[in-house]
């Protein structure tokens, strides 16, 4: 999920073996599982196991229908990212059926879906470079048992054979097999052990700008999400959490005006919560929220309580004067002895605030108990097996009788993992159990304000000493905080948790001293992951102390960035890629055509195996930051579509603006202030920058897509904005500095 | 209540305060118009009373009585609708997609009042929030429609 997870190089994977990624402390107990390609199942044996055994996965990816149009179960799970479409795109390539002749869904729980280092999850930016190999496998192998199934209908050898998308050819009698009438007898097939692939000059669909699928259902309303599903007989629930995490509900003085409120079916009480069913969700919500709870202290000692004085601009100054040096997590050379020798040294204390993902669709859960003793659910997941295992927890059954499907996610930017008190599932399936009957679980977007988990808080003090000639040799950081992936997946007390670094180690620069570290501070709130996870403020703290380094030796902040780049030849062409794309470096101030003063900001990052280069040009504008031009050089190593990269990373730039301006929770007295984007702005329209995208392949092990975009942006504006300015920023978000008077 | 919803009658038993959004999503089953925010500040409710752009998470059922109220589901249905759902696919707009029904009927407003829009136009009309950040394939897409 962050991009520290280890993941095995492509180039020393077999071609032919399962993959088969060890994943140090990730997925505790999910490890070394095998995962292995297999048979397209036929549609008949997928209905015959789920007769024998309703819940048991269906073993399979490919269904290719009589009409030669393919069903694909896809393991990653679309929340508009594209992977559907890429899903397509690298399946059809090898299986030689046009991407457009697709239709794909989320697979549900099982082994043969583990495609994420042992585990499945979207996200971490990895379902498609971890997955490009074995689905191009999978879709070759497919076409080679359809192959052999025209062979043996045809009566002809099947060398004499070959294939045009959708059917098998004999060019020697033109005869033409669709798929569809063998999809049948091929599925019988075993699955051929070697296989061969297209030679990569012979595609014609991956590397292409290939039209998503989900685009015009997306644009007539018929697309369905969690939210849009109805089961039979379903009652519709609100729920009403208690304010601090931990309180609990006591009494409720108005139970039985409530319970007389139109529609109103039952009341309950849940950990932490209280709920409504009714016959629609309006009647439901609008009861709950009339219920007067009484909400209890948390008892001593339970888990993740949220202190009754808890403050984020507390907790901030907090973080910014914790003492100590830290656990070290990257080193290199002796960064304390060069700073005690060098010409100069510079400090500065960097903050970053709680942001909320913010996804459109609010949260909900479908739960149904079946007769059959199983338990069906609909759910926005990005983790379909974790979600399986803990439900089956909650309801106390095998996990084999708990049915997930996943819909499609109405945006989820690391939303919707498995996090304790922030998925409403364990509710739908309490408050199902109690109704005995279908419950649909919506959060309002205020409830979901007050259960998201946040975008952990973030300080960083760096120390950097720059030699006579002005160029740095040492640069100390100490991160203050906590990380998620320690948070949900297990953190060792003296090891580092990379999601708390990523973005200040792993950098590129050529500097010979330094040291990395970070010091652990339990983060009261519910943290999560959020698109970047450390990269989104970890690259903005190091990247703007970055041209405070240039600054304090006299330096020009690109310049500075090529030179220490001299030995990279993939990062340093990058960089000339991205000033090449914004017409040649210039940082300003100069005057635009419109007679504003503005200035430029360049930013790296290197996040999910990708390398990134960005440049932001902005003003000044009634005491705030204006972002006119976001342009972007990406180098994923090799793509699979690139009209999907641009919008990617469109919509990175866009969120990464969104936190560089605006966002901000803010937490008093163990409460979020804001219940509604009314008082969590987020990105409007008219804020949206040009974005300019260039897409280098350099050839590289294949990286991530999703995220990458976005951790270069806020350092690029805010490098921007402190030449306009003439101040350094080292907080976010922009807005709550006041730059009245400096615009010019 | 009765309700004239994409050119049919539909009658509806619920209590007049009980906002439009979900007459439309509960009552009627007509889910391509999404719950947002509740408080009209994303837009992704947005539905066309007599030809306006409204945001019916905070429309109550009975003040649009008798008005014409098309959704989502109907714009194919219209000839503006028409060009901005071509549009839409043609500058392949959505991402996740879920405040898309809302950003067509905006867009869809505005080229039955305003069929020449400038940017300004533009930037007025189009509001709604997009938490993908497909702002510019948007304004792309109402050009483009406002020339098809």
């Amino acid at each position: 999920m962050n991009d520290m997870t280890p993941i095995r190089d492509r180039s020393t994977r077999s071609e032919d073996g399962p993959l088969n990624v060890s994943r140090r402390g990730f997925l505790g107990g999910a490890a070394a599982l095998v995962l292995s390609v297999t048979i397209p199942v036929r549609r008949a044996r997928a209905q015959a196991t789920a007769a024998v055994a309703a819940g048991t996965r269906v073993n399979a990816f490919l269904e290719i229908r009589p009409d030669s149009t393919v069903l694909f179960r896809s393991a990653f799970i679309e929340g508009g990212q594209g992977v559907f479409t890429a899903m397509a795109q690298i399946v059809g390539e090898e299986l030689d059926v046009d991407p457009t002749q697709f239709v794909v869904e989320g697979a549900p729980p099982g082994p043969d879906y583990l495609l994420t280092g042992g585990g499945r999850f979207t996200g971490g930016s990895m379902s498609v470079r971890m997955s490009y190999d074995t689905m191009r496998k999978l879709g070759a192998s497919a076409r080679q048992m359809l192959l052999k199934a025209a062979a043996t209908r045809l009566g002809v050898p099947i060398s004499e054979l070959s294939t045009e998308p959708g059917r098998v050819m004999h060019t020697a009698s033109g005869r033409a097999v669709p798929y569809g009438d063998i999809a049948d007898a091929a599925a019988e097939l075993p699955v051929p052990a070697d296989v061969v692939l297209r030679s990569p000059d012979s595609f014609r669909w991956i590397g292409k700008p290939v039209p998503r699928l989900d685009v015009r259902e997306k644009s007539t309303g018929r697309a369905q999400y969690a939210i849009d599903l109805t089961v039979e007989g379903m009652l519709h629930a609100a729920v009403q959490h208690s304010p601090r995490l931990g309180g609990e509900p006591g009494a409720l003085a108005n139970e039985p005006e409530v319970q007389a409120m139109p529609g109103v079916h039952s009341i309950h009480r849940l950990p932490g919560a209280v709920a409504v069913l009714a016959n629609s969700w309006w009647r439901a919500r609008r009861a709950v929220e009339a219920l007067q709870v009484t909400w209890t202290e948390p008892a001593a000692n339970t888990a993740h309580a949220m202190p009754a004085d808890f403050s984020s601009d507390v907790h901030k100054e907090m973080l910014k004067t914790t003492p100590g040096e830290g656990i070290v997590f990257e080193q290199e050379g002796d960064a304390a002895s060069a700073l005690a020798g060098a010409a100069r040294v510079i400090e500065a204390t960097y903050d970053a605030p709680y942001l909320v993902h913010g996804q459109l669709e609010p949260p909900s859960a479908m739960a149904r108990w079946n007769k059959d003793g199983t338990l069906e659910l609909w759910i926005p997941n990005q983790a379909p097996e974790m979600f399986q295992a803990d439900a089956a927890k909650v309801a106390g059954i095998e996990t084999g009788k708990v049915i997930v499907h996943s819909p499609m996610l109405g945006g989820f930017f690391g939303r919707h993992f498995l996090y304790q008190t922030a998925n409403p599932f364990p509710q739908a399936i309490v408050l199902a159990k109690a109704a005995g009957r279908p419950v649909k679980l919506i959060w309002s977007r205020e409830e979901e304000f007050l259960r998201d988990t946040l975008r952990p808080m973030g300080a960083v003090r760096f120390r950097a000493g720059l030699d006579a000639a002005g160029l740095p040799i040492a640069l100390d950081a100490v991160a203050v905080g906590e990380g998620p992936t320690g948070r949900w997946f297990g953190r060792q007390p003296h090891k580092v948790d990379g999601s708390a670094v990523e973005g200040i180690a792993g950098k590129v620069y050529a500097i010979p001293n330094r040291r990395v570290a970070q010091i652990h501070v339990d983060d009261p709130a519910i943290i999560g992951f959020w698109r970047s996870v450390g990269h989104s403020m970890n690259d903005f703290f190091y990247e703007t102390f970055f041209d405070e380094m240039a600054e304090a030796g006299r330096q020009d902040p690109y310049e500075l960035r090529l030179r220490l780049l001299a030995d990279s030849p993939r990062h340093s062409n990058l960089l000339r890629a991205v000033a090449d794309l914004s017409g040649g470096w210039k940082r300003g101030p100069f005057t635009a055509k419109d007679g504003t003063r503005r200035a430029r900001g360049v930013a790296m990052a290197s996040p999910f195996g990708s390398e990134v280069a960005t440049i932001a040009e902005v003003s000044l504008r009634d005491g705030g930051v204006v972002v006119h031009d976001v342009w972007v050089a990406i180098d994923p190593g090799s793509i699979v579509n690139p009209a999907i990269i641009e919008a990617q990373v469109n919509s990175a730039v866009a969120l990464g603006l969104s936190s560089a301006l605006l966002e901000e929770v803010v937490y008093v007295d163990g409460m979020p202030q804001a219940r509604n984007f009314d008082g969590y702005p987020i990105l409007p329209p008219d804020r949206m920058p040009r974005v300019n995208v260039r897409i280098v392949e350099s050839g590289a092990p294949m990286g991530g897509v999703g995220e990458p975009g976005l951790p270069g942006v806020p350092p690029a504006v805010v490098n921007a904005a402190s030449v306009l300015t003439g101040e350094r920023i080292r907080s976010l978000p922009l807005s709550k500095l006041d730059l009245k008077g400096l615009e010019g | 209540m009765e309700l004239t919803i994409n050119g049919s009658a539909h009658q509806v038993d619920v209590e007049p305060d009980t906002p439009l959004l979900w007459v439309l999503r509960d009552t009627l089953g007509m889910t391509g118009t999404k719950y947002g925010c509740g408080v009209a500040q994303c837009g992704a409710c947005t539905v066309l009373i007599d030809g306006q752009a409204t945001r019916s998470c905070v429309t109550s059922v009975d003040s649009v009585a008798g008005m014409a109220i098309t959704t989502i589901e109907a714009i194919e249905q219209d000839a503006e609708g028409r060009k901005v759902v071509e549009a839409w696919v043609a500058n392949q707009v959505p991402q996740c997609g879920y405040c898309q029904s809302g950003q067509v009927m905006a867009a869809t407003a505005l080229l039955k009042q305003t069929p020449h829009p400038n940017e300004d136009d533009i930037a007025d009309a189009m509001m709604n929030l997009c938490r993908c950040g497909t702002y510019n394939a948007i304004s792309a897409a109402v050009r483009q429609a406002a020339q098809a």
